[in-house]
């Protein structure tokens, strides 16, 4: 028996809402859970004390610092290297053998878990470099986590620069690199900044990587070469050591929120560049 | 005829074969284009109209698997010749596209686009070919108090003669156009049609068109193409009262394309 479509219309629509209602009381349950139990500790003396007694009590001064350190290290690491790896993959090479393995290579990268990155930061940077628990080890190795989605994104933004661009500039005399960059970077890097933001967002949140490659000092970091930690990992120690549950719902909320700026950022962004495409 | 218009070859096509991969899409092609004319090239979709104007600027080594054989001789030297300097035959042989289609950029960035990546810098110099150009793409007028507003926000057939503009700058001496018009409506067209006449007193022209009243209206010279085949290449009035061969009769007649 055939059911008429006016109600498999009605039933997809049900179900397929449902499906969306119920992800987003997900996502908002997580949120306000975290923010109703954060949201009372943290204040601007609690952001700007450092802790006392392992975390018990104080604040978060010095992982506040290590949480802006040490994804800014590794932006500054990953995003020149990425960008120029994407610009030279689309516009320098032709589609060939070569290029669909580097591609299948960044892609395994992008899927490997972060763990792993730790590790070979702990292996590579840590160990083997002598560079021991520091900013710089975490910063590095935070940087080589996120270096295939900047490619990954880079490549795609500079990819929908219209062809005719490219095509004009040339015809009136300029070089590859000329075009490059006169006419597409300036006309993906809407898209090129909104990878580099939601890696930045990804290095914020990294806890394996960051507790590997960085240790997990409290004290106010003087040098890249201290060690440091940021509030994903502070607010994981505090948990599991279970030294105090308020302060590492205080670190949660004011990590969330971190997230939530950087996040919106890179919506904003992604907004006005396909706006402006259109 | 005035003297700086005595008729000579600029570009000279010799058995001219291109091939994509292994589709052939040019089939020895020979002809002469005539200094300071207008030069049409009309046939039916997918004949190598466009393919042949972009081998006249090597527009066609940005695509793989691209290869040529034959000659494109321009003031008697081989465009192919390993010799040649490839940005500066695209600056003096030009290119207009089909559609519009200036930079996102202001009305003056794009027209000094050309003369920046040729590494022009002073300001008085980059205004003066500005303004120069804009003037002989019958610009100037209506755009002199809004050089620095967004280019993309002129109605099309001032972006197409922004184009025009923005190829002039770099002083070309041939002016390739690919279905110039065809994105524009007819009031825009004849604007466009009677810049090309004012042109032809400075520059060479070779237009691709696939309206026949439009080759009829503007050019001297029309070359009429099918599947890949020079057919016919005469004086405009003949070909459009007297063709020589029976293909371009029934073209132009309409019987088919
Ligand atoms: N980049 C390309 N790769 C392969 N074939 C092409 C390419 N460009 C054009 N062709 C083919 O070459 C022939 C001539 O194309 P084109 O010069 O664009 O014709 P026209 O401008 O007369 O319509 C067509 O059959 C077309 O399919
Ligand atoms: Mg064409």
């Amino acid at each position: 028996m055939r059911i008429p479509p006016k109600y498999t219309q009605i039933a997809a629509i049900t179900i397929l809402g449902a499906a969306t209602v119920f992800t987003v009381a997900i996502l908002i349950f997580i949120l306000v859970f975290v923010l109703e139990k954060g949201l009372p500790i943290l204040s601007l003396n609690f952001l700007f004390t450092s802790p006392a007694d392992m975390g018990r009590s104080g604040g978060i001064f010095p992982i506040l610092i290590g949480t802006v350190l040490l994804p800014l290290l590794a932006i500054i690491v990953a995003a020149p290297l990425g960008i120029a790896t994407s610009v030279y993959l689309v516009e320098f090479t032709n589609e060939s053998r070569i290029t669909r393995l580097i591609r299948f290579g960044t892609d395994c990268l992008a899927g490997v878990p972060s763990i792993i990155f730790g590790l070979f930061g702990f292996i590579f940077f840590v160990t083997i470099l002598g560079m021991g628990w520091s900013i710089m080890s975490g910063g590095l190795s935070l940087a080589f986590m996120i270096l295939p989605t900047i490619i990954r994104t880079s490549e795609e933004a500079i990819r929908a620069v219209p062809k005719a661009y490219r095509e004009v500039s040339f015809s009136l005399g300029a070089s590859r690199w000329q075009t490059v960059r006169k006419v597409v970077i300036p006309n993906a890097l809407p898209g090129v900044v909104t990878g580099v933001v939601l890696g930045i967002g990804r290095s914020i949140e990294e806890t394996a990587v960051v507790i590997f490659t960085a240790g997990s000092s409290l004290l106010i970091p003087t040098s890249v070469f201290d060690s440091t930690r940021t509030m994903a990992v502070h607010f994981y120690i505090l948990a599991r050591e279970g030294l105090s549950m308020e302060n590492a719902y205080g670190t949660a909320a004011a990590l969330i929120i971190a997230v939530l700026i950087v996040n919106l950022t890179a919506y904003f962004m992604m907004h006005r560049f396909i706006a402006k495409r259109n | 005829m005035e003297e700086s218009k005595k008729v000579h070859d600029i570009i000279d096509i010799k058995n001219l074969d291109l091939y994509y991969g292994q589709f052939q899409a040019l089939k020895s092609i020979s002809m002469s284009i005539q200094h300071k004319m207008i030069t049409a090239l009309i046939g039916p979709s997918g004949c190598g109209k466009s393919t042949l104007l972009r081998s006249l600027n090597r527009m066609n080594d940005l695509i793989r698997g691209v290869r040529i054989t034959g000659q494109v001789l321009l003031d008697g030297k081989d465009i192919y010749n390993s010799g040649m300097e490839i940005t500066e035959l695209r600056k003096t042989v030009g290119m207009v596209f089909q559609r519009p289609n200036p930079f996102p950029l202001s009305i003056y960035d794009n027209v000094v686009y050309g003369l920046r990546v040729a590494g022009v810098k002073s300001k008085s110099q980059l205004d003066e070919i500005m303004e120069w150009s804009l003037r002989s793409a019958w610009l100037w007028d209506q755009l002199k108090d809004k050089l620095h507003h967004p280019a993309l926000q002129l109605p099309l057939d001032q972006q197409q003669r922004l184009c025009i503009a923005r190829l002039l700058a770099v002083k070309p001496e041939v002016i390739l156009m690919d279905e110039p018009c065809s994105a524009l409506d007819p009031i825009s067209t004849s604007k466009v049609e009677d810049l090309m006449h004012e042109l032809k007193k400075d520059y060479t022209i070779v237009i691709v068109t696939h309206n026949m009243q439009q080759a009829s209206r503007v050019s001297d010279y029309t070359a009429f193409y099918y599947i890949g085949n020079l057919i016919e290449y005469a004086d405009t009035k003949k070909i459009f009262t007297a063709p020589g061969v029976k293909q371009t009769e029934d073209y132009i007649s309409g019987r088919f394309g």
